[in-house]
């Protein structure tokens, strides 16, 4: 099954085309470190997902570029068309001349509805395109006017026109100091309205990503570029194929469908935070050595300790005991910091992986009461090695990882909504005052929900 | 890609108009190698066809033929304008664009925006549709004038009502000149503070200037390269105040090297429109995030560097440097002290060389010491343009929205009234058609309420810190 890719505003643009750089990187690397006829299953099943193969061409990326300025698409198009390894359908795109300055009104209320037709004609005919359609993965960031409030739009108009289709939301937080200062307006809206609409909603922490680039990856000038290629890195851990069965023979097909059965069992939880391990500079790769049970052990401590990278990770804390005396209405006897599940997704990736014991992350302790913990914890797993790591480890969890952050971003809005400030700039595109209400509301109920777990 | 209008009205508006044109090509010929007409240059000047003699159509795509500034200039006299198009500049405006009278507005508002304003507003009218229609997609008028006149003042704000009829679509970013203390026109401030009416009204946003700021940069520009330690290094063209690889080079005025501060302003602010990068940051972006209120719409502007050293190998510190120096009183464009007041909101646009962590870095560096309202702690916006400005690696321009201009606007409040009271020279004012006493009372009363405004955030800084409670879910 295809994955049709929509690429939104500058952000989502600049991302998206990075994942299919490092998709396509990894199937042509010779890195594999396995068997030709797994490789070659391997990149099949990777084509299947994410391109078109054309006739004597170059294979083209199942994706449609939206933005409602031309600079960032036009970039986008000619370097992708550069690599000489895959390219962008030209015709697959649609930008306007003036951007939305920032405003999710103007994304949501203004753009959305006057473009609406153009924009899902281009869905449509990447939709059919696809033998048989997995599911859609948009990608946008919730700082800013379009891939916010227009992504949220076109997210509405994916639901209603594909109601069966599941919808994955890749979601850039901005910075905490501001790269726009109305963020955190834009933000609420954005998770408010894609709660309605998305399946579930994969989040990335630029101030994370920053931290992995700077500790990690030993990056001294940090870049936008190496901020998405580290993005790039770790949405490509998750979204190459793998075998999600025990014993399965063929690679999985329905990578959405998969995501979205383990990891939502509840529409009220659809927060997914992404953490992968090993990260780090390319040219230390050929020098370090990494074991499964070292790599298991640290992924655990980061899932439950809630840590962002594997530097600095908190050891000190631990799950709390079953069958605790207290009773209460909301499980706070759970030690302070200690990060509540609701379900967990280990992706594996790397020879030996078939020997690796995975009892860690199906403690019971580790998940919310209310969940059959069984059910609660699910590994795909992969001989084939990744992006030139002989092994590699990723974690989506539906789990309080995003519980902070989401705190932040509302109080921090509703900080501002308090004073009116900035109120008339969204007024004047037919976002009222109520429909900010209404926003907080439903965040502050999912807000409720994950701290209650 | 957008398009942008510039009205340059009156004498001061006009010579500094007059400025940017010549830096705008100066830019786009040092970004532009292939003559090819593309989308940067399409959003300040038309490419037409003058092979077939004459006015011909507009070429959208292929070689620069004749570039024609998006412009429209007014004064009612002809002197500053004929200037223009006896210069080296002439080829760059055509005569349509133009609109002249002979006698002048003798320092009076009233005879700018009313008289004047009442005789040609048909004119103006037909020749920004013109303009207009020439754009694929226009999104802002930049206006250019003084405050202190009558011009400038008042037939400049006459057009930013007509922009606001006309065109409500499209934004209104006014540069304006405010008198200095010493100003040699005794009415200046009735002139400014009537323009100011307009101003709160009917702009989206104003970037105050004062002549003394300039004039401290230009005398420290001229310090550094006259110090003999450092001079012979700095690079010419690199100058902000310069005209060096302009058209203009020849014969420098006075007021040229002033101007041309204000003209690199209007340059940086677009640059991040104009030209690619990782984090845009388009006009309608500046807009939207440093006008919290509409009426708080006045930003602190400041530019660095001043001039570039022919070293080109920038260290990190050096860069830290640049960031300090925007919030240094020495780069501002107006007389204030942002960082004893309180900051309703910041942007930095960056150009050039620079990285996203060197810009964080340095946000989180400078941030302790600034005030910022409770509501907008974080509140920065920020830009990168890759493409830097003539003859210099990297540069900054910071836009802060903060209650420091409270005080020049109260000293215009003050020096009006010490006219006011004694009803010196109203005569000349009230004589003229459409002009009442009412005029004057609600001009001031309009930037009472804006000080009030201003006096209201003010009071909030320093206090106590209590967040507003957040909803309750019934669990």
């Amino acid at each position: 099954m295809s994955i049709v890719t929509v690429q939104l505003g500058q952000c989502g643009n600049q991302i998206g085309h990075e994942v299919f750089n490092a998709i396509c990187g990894d199937v042509h690397g010779t890195h594999g470190l396995c068997s030709k006829t797994e490789n070659e299953s391997y990149r099949d099943a990777c084509k299947e997902r994410f391109f078109r193969e054309e006739e004597s061409e170059v294979p083209v990326a199942r994706a449609v570029l939206v933005d409602m300025e031309p600079k960032v698409i036009s970039q986008t198009l000619s370097i992708a068309a550069r690599s000489g390894y895959w390219k962008y359908n030209s015709r697959s795109h649609f930008c306007q001349k003036q951007g939305s300055g920032n405003n999710w009104a103007n994304g949501y209320s203004v753009h959305g509805p006057k473009h609406k037709e153009v924009i899902m004609d281009l869905v449509q005919k990447e939709a059919e395109k696809c033998d048989r359609l997995g599911g859609f993965f948009t990608i946008m960031s919730m700082a800013g006017g379009t891939g916010s409030g227009l992504g949220a739009f076109v997210t509405q108009c994916l639901r209603d026109a594909f109601p069966t289709s599941f919808i994955l939301n890749h979601v850039i937080w901005p910075y905490g100091t501001g790269e726009v200062i109305v963020q955190n307006y834009n933000s609420v809206l954005t998770l408010s309205h894609l709660y309605q609409s998305s399946d579930a909603l994969l989040v990335h922490e630029n101030d994370v990503i920053h931290k992995i680039c700077a500790q990690l990856m030993n990056i001294k000038q940090i870049s936008f570029r190496d901020v998405n290629q580290v993005i790039a890195h770790q949405l490509g851990s998750v979204f190459q194929p793998t075998y999600t069965a025990e014993g399965g023979l063929h690679y999985s097909r329905n990578p959405l469908g998969d995501l979205m059965e383990t990891l939502v069992p509840h529409p009220e939880f659809k927060m997914l935070g992404l953490r992968n391990i090993p990260q780090m500079p390319e040219n230390f790769l050929a020098y370090s050595a990494f074991s499964w049970p070292g790599l298991i052990k640290h992924l655990r401590q980061m899932l439950i300790a809630n840590a962002k990278m594997e530097e600095g990770i908190d050891w000190q804390v631990r799950p709390p005991r079953l069958g605790s005396t207290l009773p209460s209405s909301h499980s706070t006897n759970k030690p302070l910091h200690f990060n509540t599940s609701i379900a967990n997704l280990v992706i594996l990736r790397g020879k030996d992986m078939h020997s690796v014991d995975l009892g860690s992350f199906q403690d019971p302790s580790l998940y919310t009461s209310w969940l059959n913990p069984q059910a609660a914890f699910n590994a795909w797993k992969t001989p084939r090695a990744f992006n030139k790591y002989e092994k590699s480890a990723s974690l989506v969890s539906n789990s309080q990882f995003l519980l902070k952050p989401l705190d932040s971003v509302v109080g921090k809005a509703w900080n501002m909504f308090a004073s009116k400030a900035y109120i008339h700039q969204y007024t004047k595109f037919g976002i009222e005052e109520e429909d900010f209400l209404d926003s907080f509301t439903a965040l502050e109920q999912v807000i409720s929900s994950y701290s209650n777990l | 890609m957008t398009q942008s209008v510039v009205v340059q009205v009156g004498q001061c508006g006009n010579q500094v108009g007059c400025r940017f044109w010549d830096l705008a090509l100066r830019e786009h010929a040092a970004v532009n190698k292939n003559g090819i007409y593309d989308e940067a240059l399409s959003s300040f000047f038309r490419n037409i066809d003058t092979r077939s003699g004459g006015d011909g159509p507009d070429i959208y795509k292929g070689k620069i033929c004749s570039l024609k500034a998006r412009a429209l200039l007014i004064d009612m006299e002809e002197g500053v304008v004929n200037e223009i198009l006896q210069g080296p500049l002439r080829d760059v405006f055509d005569s349509k664009q133009l609109i002249t009278d002979v006698s002048g507005s003798g320092n009076n508002w009233a005879v700018g925006h009313k008289l004047y304003g009442y005789q040609y507003q048909e004119n103006i009218v037909e020749k920004l549709r013109k303009t207009a229609e020439h754009c694929d997609c226009l999104q802002c008028f930049f206006v250019i004038h003084s405050m202190g006149g009558g011009t400038g003042s008042g037939l400049g704000t006459f057009v930013l009502n007509l922009l606001e009829d006309e065109f409500p679509e499209v934004y209104r970013f006014v540069t304006s000149v405010y008198p200095s203390g010493e100003d040699d026109v005794i009415t200046s401030p009735y002139n400014s503070v009537l323009a100011m009416k307009e101003l709160n009204e009917h702009a989206d946003c104003v970037l105050p200037i004062e002549n003394e700021s300039l004039f401290e940069i230009v005398n420290k520009i001229h310090q550094m390269v006259n110090s003999g330690k450092l001079g012979s290094t700095v690079k010419q063209n690199s100058m902000i105040t310069s005209s060096t690889g302009s058209a203009k080079m020849a014969q420098e005025k006075p007021f040229d090297a002033m101007n041309n501060i204000v003209a690199n302003l209007l340059l940086n602010l677009t640059s991040s429109a104009r030209f690619e990068g990782s984090l845009n940051m388009d006009l309608n972006e500046i807009s939207m995030n440093l006008v919290p209120f509409p009426r708080l719409h006045y930003l602190v502007s400041s530019l660095t560097p001043l001039y570039t050293l022919a070293d080109v190998n920038v260290p990190s510190r050096r860069l830290d440097q640049m960031f300090s120096d925007a919030f240094s009183r020495d780069h501002q464009l107006i007389q204030a002290d942002p960082k004893h007041n309180l900051y309703l909101a910041c942007a930095l646009l960056v150009r050039g060389n620079v990285q996203l962590s060197d810009l964080r870095r340095n946000i989180e560096r400078l941030k302790p010491s600034l005030h910022f309202v409770s509501w907008n702690q974080e509140g920065w916006k920020t830009g990168l343009c890759s493409v830097p400005p003539v003859g210099h690696s990297h540069s900054l321009l910071a836009l802060a929205n903060n209650t420091c201009v409270k005080p020049t606007f109260i000293e215009l409040k003050d020096r009006f009234m010490k006219l006011y009271k004694k009803k010196a020279h109203l005569h000349h004012y009230l004589h003229i058609d459409g002009m009442e006493q009412s005029c004057f009372s609600e001009a001031i009363s309009s930037l009472s309420d804006l000080i009030e405004e201003y006096n209201e955030l003010d009071a909030t800084k320093g206090g106590p810190r209590t967040d507003p409670s957040r909803l309750k879910i019934a669990v």
